[in-house]
């Protein structure tokens, strides 16, 4: 039987629901209008005041808010409430250089800690799991966010953190952990520890709760079947709060937004014209309670689509499909999109291992893209003519996904970096 | 009849073939043969040894990636025309050589050719109608 957190918000109608965000939106927009200049201005340069915002049906007058903004008004420039009312900040790696720091009230991790704990019962969770927080605490929002819904929810909470893997493992089977929040890369390198030092037995893992990077639906069914778990999607950004955002729930096929605390729209990102429900384009997030860091029309870079098929689950909230990955993620190469996740998918289904690299280079002026895979035992044969024809195949398939040639390369196991957070997949070599 | 060969994968890279005649040298396994195919991108190392499973032991504690597969070790006159011989024997019943290569060392003015065929067993026996020898672990000094 399903269980919910917040049952009477997750199960609400349609039209509560949209009272409940116009209401909240209404005070939000004027709250963002009298205390952030910076987002004012947008406003004001648009034409736009708070009269004008009466509910949701207005919230495409508004202006969108980029990473770009974010950059720009790096430290305060976004910032809600005053700073005595803050009582946490969160910031985004920055490894692109844009780096982002988000502000949280006390109200702020709690409704966030809220919609974490939705996640942890949604997967199975109750007041008698144990469960293993094995996202990286600190600026990062994976560790904090899981470890503040898992207390709400009453499990014997594990603040692991990232790596140490033999740690991980003897807590793990030690204290009999139940649920496991990480990567999805750093799920499939435990479950690769876990088989080669014959655990599988000694494990009493029911679910995995794995977000913060892209992965595809065959990586869900490998970790599922490695370690004999459910495998649930979280989906979350620092800009927004973090994990929790989104949430998957048993039907598994795609993550409910919790929209009594962000309103989700799906825009084309060239025209940046809203789409009809159904339609893939680009995530818009609008935080309607957030205080400290209150972003209105927040553009993702996430590439996915929202649906309001009713679940099996019960819940009402909008689901969006798992993303094909950021934007950011998405490489372009001989004018064609490409996503990890995409060759991910393939490899899965080739029988080769999830862990992969991705590497683009440009060769006389043109792209090139090579796979790099490690050999394992099961792909191997004392045989040239073998492998070279499973290589051809994988190399088909590949086409047949991308629509370009992608060069595949076996090197030798243990060779491609394992990741404790998120995992880096591509190399790009290109100098453009 | 047959005896087994650890076939071992090399990605192209310097050192990769050291790495493994160190691996083996250092736990003291004796090399009877090697033999290597190559891609671009990576080799396959072809190897009968003296003690296959301390061979094996020892790659896979180093994370190395092997199979074991049965080959022939068919004896053959130290002489032009001894080769073509067992060749021409194959070929009359069809039988496919997927690969073959020499050993190292010979005794008796035999040589010991290592053939992976498409079916041991028939390569066995018709051979052997024929008079030709085969030889044994013992034969190789296998342990």
């Amino acid at each position: 039987m399903e269980r919910y957190y917040q049952k009477d918000i997750e199960c609400v109608s349609r039209e509560e629901m949209i009272a409940l965000q116009n209401e909240r939106l209404v005070v939000q927009v004027k709250h963002v209008w009298d205390n952030v200049p910076y987002y004012r201005k947008k406003m004001e340069e648009k034409g736009v005041t708070p009269d004008d915002i009466k509910g949701i049906d207005d919230l495409y007058k508004l202006p969108f808010l980029t990473k770009d903004d974010l950059r720009d008004a790096y430290p305060y420039g976004l910032l809600g409430a005053d700073l005595k009312d803050c009582v946490r900040i969160h910031s985004t790696s920055g490894t692109t250089g844009k780096r982002v720091v988000a502000f949280y009230t006390q109200h702020d991790v709690d409704l966030w800690e809220d919609c974490c704990a939705r996640a942890i019962v949604a997967a199975g969770g109750t007041n008698e799991d144990v469960c293993q927080v094995a996202y990286g605490y600190g600026l990062f929002t994976g560790g904090s966010g899981m470890h503040g819904g898992s207390h709400k929810v009453g499990c014997l909470t594990l603040p692991m953190s990232s790596g140490n893997t033999d740690r991980q493992l003897q807590f793990m089977t030690d204290l009999n952990t139940t649920i496991i929040c990480c990567t999805p890369s750093y799920a499939e390198y435990l479950a690769e520890s876990i088989h080669e030092r014959g655990l599988r037995d000694k494990i009493k893992l029911k679910a995995g709760i794995f977000g913060a990077e892209a992965w595809s639906e065959e990586m869900r069914h490998d970790i599922e079947e490695k370690l004999g778990i459910k495998a649930y999607d979280i989906y979350g950004l620092t800009e927004t709060s973090g994990p929790g955002v989104a949430f998957e729930c048993s039907e598994q096929t795609g993550m409910h937004i919790n929209e009594d605390h962000f309103i989700a729209e799906i825009i084309d990102p060239d025209t940046l014209e809203v789409l009809p429900e159904g339609s893939q384009g680009e995530l818009v997030f609008t935080s309607i309670t957030k205080e400290g860091f209150p972003l209105l029309r927040y553009r993702t870079k996430d590439i996915t689509v929202l649906t309001r098929e009713k679940c099996s689950c019960g819940r009402t909230l909008v689901k969006m499909k798992k993303p094909m990955g950021r934007s950011d993620d998405m490489l372009i190469v001989k004018g064609v999109n490409v996503f990890p996740s995409q060759i991910e998918a393939v490899l899965l289904e080739n029988g080769y291992p999830a862990n992969y690299q991705i590497v683009v280079d440009r060769v006389n002026h043109s792209d090139t893209i090579e796979v790099l895979v490690e050999m394992t035992p099961e792909i191997f044969s004392d045989s040239l003519g073998k492998i070279t024809e499973m290589e051809k195949n994988l190399v088909s398939a590949l086409k047949a996904m991308l629509g370009i040639y992608a060069k595949v390369r076996l090197v030798d196991p243990k060779t491609i970096a394992r990741s404790e957070g998120k995992a880096v997949r591509v190399i790009d070599k290109r100098k453009i | 009849m047959a005896i087994n060969q650890i076939t071992v994968f090399l990605e192209n890279k310097a050192g990769a073939l050291l790495n493994v005649t160190k691996i083996l040298s250092d736990n003291k396994v004796d090399l009877r043969a090697i033999n290597i195919a190559e891609t671009a991108d990576y080799g396959l190392l072809r190897m009968i040894t003296a003690d296959n499973a301390l061979a094996e032991k020892v790659l896979k504690a180093e994370s190395l990636i092997f199979t074991e597969t049965p080959v022939l070790a068919i004896a053959i006159d130290d002489k032009p025309g001894a080769l073509s011989e067992v060749l021409e024997i194959l070929a009359n019943e069809s039988i496919d050589v997927h690969y073959m290569y020499s050993i190292f060392g010979h005794q008796n003015g035999k040589a010991y050719m290592i053939m992976q065929v498409e079916d041991a067993e028939k390569a066995t026996d018709i051979l052997k109608a024929k008079g030709i020898v085969i030889a044994e672990a013992k034969d190789l000094q296998i342990g």
